[in-house]
């Protein structure tokens, strides 16, 4: 399908474009969420870009409470925590995102199994990938 | 496919500096505060000018105190110029793969004679950079970017495995409570004080200044208070996680055939193995690290020995779900087990298997590049019944060591045995 480099920057364009693209091995069929150019699996060098569904189910997730200086600085914190994860897609391939649509303050009602689906979160200047539970 | 080391390998001497907070001490005092104890620590006494190559165990002292190309510096603060010196960076396994690869230097026949250290100093910069570059040690990319701090990478961990096996988040309040009363009996560690300490010292300030004194009960009241312990990465709360630390430690590494040059009683490295793994994303399980279970393999192969003949282990517990994973991926607690052990006593310095008698990094401190280091230190330690207050009382012939860096991508695994 699309001609683009099999990098962070073009998987960064392709998110800001609304699309969540991962990289499938044409020789084994393995799916990385993450654009590379080596298959992990075979090592053999035949990806090609695809569309993943973007649904999938949280496999570990947290709130934070000291954040990174970049998070700091968008205003998040000790009283404003946030929650980000580790989302197993339907496809297989893990990723780690933010979880929007949730409420960090009660992480009690979050739950490793959830189900999630993606979302492009656009923070200022920056365009994120983010999680919103279904249904 | 089971390995040997080239040729024999043995630690003649350690050392270990105090672990804290030491705004007057820059990485090369630090370090030559471990080297001072390490020099005293050899038996039959030794002449730094036979130290042949330095391999030297830091993360990131370009970040934390920018300062790069360290180990030639520290090299030349104990007087080992023109010696070889090199820095070892694998995240918070930098002390642990130093080692490593001292071992494989002598096993080699390259050298017969090597010092081995570790130095982080990380409290020169605020709270937030610290976060900042501990968390590089992720997947700067793809995991930092999604928000992931070190703590909260460890947190998903533990919701997995808490998930997977049914632990209350409470039962990790023991792995803390243990590690601080065997930091109580270590006069090198940061905390050096029982949580109950703690929380009496507390009690006692507020009385002092008159303000309202909080009326925990116990420990477990104190630990469960979002006052006294709060959240940094839920599930994970202060008391979870290891404090930011300077400090240093050294071990002196040579050829078994002249290991009674510096003393009759030096341990024999009898395993050692590493191994890697992606970041969290692209992992099979959140509940055990792979990497951890592949270098262990390694490292009971190449010593011959099974777990249960291990009497004695220092564990990487940066947080306590960490010590949870560590004792089942070492195969000391079978999967999905590991969470019970500190509460019923079977880690504790009178327990079955003794882990992290140092207070582990969780309260002796965690200065990341050192922590390998350190904790070979403290085997040298109980192995020799050198152990002072805190020495356990059955004969340690045989332990081990286990150190991750970042979130599992590495981990390094020594099995000593007394020669
Ligand atoms: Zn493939």
């Amino acid at each position: 399908m699309v001609e683009r480099e099999f990098t962070h920057a073009s998987w960064a364009e392709f998110l800001a474009e609304g699309k969540l693209m991962g990289v499938r091995c044409r020789a084994c069929g393995a799916l990385s969420a993450v654009p590379r150019l080596v298959c992990p699996a075979c090592r053999v060098e035949d990806l090609e870009w695809v569309e993943l569904s973007g649904r999938g189910a949280v496999e570990g997730f947290t709130v934070i409470h000291v954040p990174p200086t970049p998070l700091a600085a968008a205003g998040y914190g000790r009283d404003r925590p946030y929650a980000s994860a580790v989302v197993r897609l339907d496809e297989g391939p893990w990723i780690t995102a933010q979880l929007v649509g949730v409420d960090p303050q009660r992480p009690e009602s979050l739950r490793v199994g959830m189900r999630v689906r993606a979302e492009v979160v656009h923070q200022g200047e920056a365009v994120r990938l983010g999680f919103r539970p279904e249904g | 496919m089971k390995r040997k080391l080239g040729r024999g390998v043995a630690v003649v001497g350690a050392g270990v500096g105090k672990f804290g907070a030491f705004p007057r001490h820059d990485s090369r005092d630090l370090f030559a505060q471990a080297f001072r104890e390490l020099r005293a620590s050899v038996d039959r006494g030794f002449d730094p000018a036979e130290v042949e190559a330095l391999y030297l165990g830091n993360y990131s002292s370009d970040l934390f105190e920018h300062q790069g190309h360290l180990a030639p510096i520290v090299a030349s603060w104990v007087g080992l110029t023109p010696r070889a010196a090199l820095r070892v960076e694998d995240a918070c396994a930098s002390g642990g793969v130093a080692l490593r690869q001292a071992v494989l230097a002598v096993a080699s026949g390259l050298y017969d004679v090597v010092l081995v250290g570790g130095v982080e100093r990380m409290t020169a910069l605020p709270t937030e950079a610290v976060t900042d570059t501990l968390a590089t040690a992720g997947d700067v990319l793809y995991e930092f970017s999604a928000g992931f701090t070190f703590p909260g990478f460890y947190a998903a961990m533990a919701t997995a495995y808490a998930a997977k096996y049914g632990m209350p988040y409470e039962a990790l309040f023991a792995v803390a409570r243990k590690n601080h009363a065997h930091g109580a009996l270590n006069d090198k560690a940061q905390f050096g004080m029982t949580i109950r300490a703690i929380m009496d010292r507390r009690m006692a300030k507020a009385r002092e200044k008159g303000g309202p004194v909080p009326s925990w009960e116990d420990e477990l009241d104190f630990l469960r208070d979002p006052g006294a312990n709060p959240p940094v990465a839920w599930p994970l709360r202060l008391f979870d996680c290891s404090p930011i630390t300077d400090g240093a430690a050294a071990l002196l590494v040579v050829a078994e055939k002249v290991a009674r040059r510096y003393t009759d009683r030096p341990l024999r490295v009898l395993g050692t193995g590493q191994a890697s793994d992606a970041c969290l994303y692209g992992r099979a399980d959140l509940a055990s690290l792979r990497a951890a279970r592949e270098a262990a393999a390694q490292a009971y192969a190449m010593a011959g020995v099974t777990p249960d003949q291990i009497k004695l282990a220092e564990v990487h517990d940066c947080f306590t779900i960490a010590e949870v994973l560590a004792i089942e991926d070492l195969g000391l607690f079978p999967p999905g087990q590991g969470w019970r052990a500190a509460a019923d006593g079977a880690t504790s310095r009178e327990g079955r298997i003794p882990v992290n008698t140092s207070g582990g990094l969780k309260a002796k401190g965690h200065p990341v590049g050192a922590s390998g280091v350190a904790q070979v230190v403290e085997l040298w330690k109980q192995m020799r019944g050198e152990a002072g207050p805190r020495q356990v009382a059955r004969d340690v012939d045989l332990a081990l060591a286990h150190n991750v860096g970042g979130t599992g991508q590495t981990c390094v695994v020594h099995i000593l045995e007394r020669g």
